[in-house]
């Protein structure tokens, strides 16, 4: 059953994401491209692109996006997306919202004692890790071109990757308008100049 | 005693003032609808509408909630909401105020989802998307380096994310098995610390 598995997947990504919206995208990586197979590589940059340019928080886009796409693939018709989505997007939320109430309620300064701080320093270390895997695993002809068979499209694809990065990390450019900034570069040279 | 007389009204008007829920609905609504990139590009419209705007909190209770919704897990942004929403309203206000957090964003999301199939074949999108898709794994590989200065990562515990990236890049271990792990051993070894009376 497509919907019981999406709720526990997403039950489960969203109580253990500990490191933000970056680290959201590489759990739902591992949980939905690699364990389960619900959409490709492709299809996952492509989401990660279009969550990133709609309003909301990252998490809650992608979580949407990925349960709409799992029933897709798993051959239903488009009101069971409809619902896959709200229940990958709600399930996510469910026990970190359980969570946050109880620590409200009961003990709001728990993240102040000593052991739980040196926990989420840990826990925030190691989240770094997971995202350079999450990024590590994208590096692939999927979203690059194959270095031989389309050597334009690879060497390309390094140039926007490289120019992309030092912008977003040395510059601070906004990630919206590098993503419009590499969509028209898209558009220009494979529309324009190269057609195929 | 006429003065403390009016001081006390006052004081109490303010308790009483219940936060609407359909005004904590909106005021979420526009949060979440008005902000492109994620929940940290929420905080200062947050700030705006709850503190400055609405004065649901003081400037020093959503720093705190800012700090306890980093720390917890989930989605930040929803982790904002629900403890702003409970202490507003309780349990109806956290449900008010979540889902005006996320309900446009899901609904934009759902409508660009059902488009995207019929976008996929058209050769325009396609060139667009791959101009696209190297700069999206780029603004992933990004905050790896931005997030390891902020989490104080040196050359005594870089090990750390080392292998845990290595572990899920090649290995194909669960992340989750990984966090599991972080988070039992980073909570003894504080235990440890507290005993000898050091802290990481």
């Amino acid at each position: 059953m497509i919907f019981l598995k999406l709720f526990y997947t997403f039950l489960r990504i969203g109580i253990f994401n500990f490191g933000g919206g970056y680290a959201m995208i590489a759990l739902i990586q591992n949980e939905v491209v690699t364990r389960n197979g619900w959409m490709t590589m492709q299809e996952f940059v492509d989401m990660v692109a279009v969550s990133q340019m709609t309003p909301g928080p990252i998490g809650i886009n992608v979580a949407t996006y990925a349960g709409y796409s799992a029933v897709i693939h798993a051959g239903y018709s488009v009101p069971m997306a409809i619902l896959g989505s709200f229940i990958a997007s709600f399930s996510v939320i469910l026990l970190p919202v359980i969570a946050m109430l109880l620590v409200t309620k009961f003990l709001m300064k728990v993240q102040n004692q000593p052991a739980v701080q040196t926990m989420l320093k840990t826990l925030r270390i190691v989240f770094v890790g997971l995202i350079a895997a999450a990024a590590l695993l994208l590096l692939t002809p999927e979203s690059f071109g194959s270095p031989t068979e389309q050597t334009t499209q690879f060497i390309i694809s390094v140039i926007l990757f490289l120019a992309t990065f030092i912008a977003a990390f040395k510059f601070k450019v906004s990630p919206i308008l590098l993503l419009v900034l590499s969509g028209v570069a898209g558009y220009i040279i494979y529309g324009l100049i190269l057609p195929a | 005693m006429e003065n403390s007389e009016v001081t006390k009204t006052n004081a109490n008007s303010q308790a009483d003032k219940k936060v609407g829920l359909p005004a904590l609905f909106s005021s979420f609504c526009k949060i979440g609808a008005f902000t492109i990139g994620g929940g940290y590009a929420m905080i200062p419209l947050m700030e705006k509408e709850l503190v400055d705007r609405h004065q649901w909190v003081d400037r020093e209770t959503f720093m705190d909630v800012l700090s306890l919704s980093q720390a917890m897990p989930g989605v930040f942004a929803v982790n904002m909401a629900s403890n702003i929403g409970y202490r507003l309203r309780g349990i109806a206000g956290t449900v008010t105020a979540v889902l005006g957090n996320i309900l446009l964003p899901i609904v934009i999301i759902i409508l660009w989802a059902t488009c995207f199939k019929f976008l996929s074949g058209n050769p325009i999108f396609e060139a667009i998307f791959k101009g696209i898709r190297p700069a999206v794994v780029a603004l992933i590989a990004s905050p790896v380096f931005t997030m390891a200065m902020t989490a104080n990562l040196n050359w005594r515990n870089a090990w750390i994310p080392a292998i845990a990236a290595l572990l899920i890049w090649l290995l194909g271990v669960s992340p989750i098995l990984i966090i599991i792990a972080a988070g039992v051993g980073g909570f003894i070894y504080g235990k440890y610390l507290e005993r000898k009376g050091e802290s990481l």
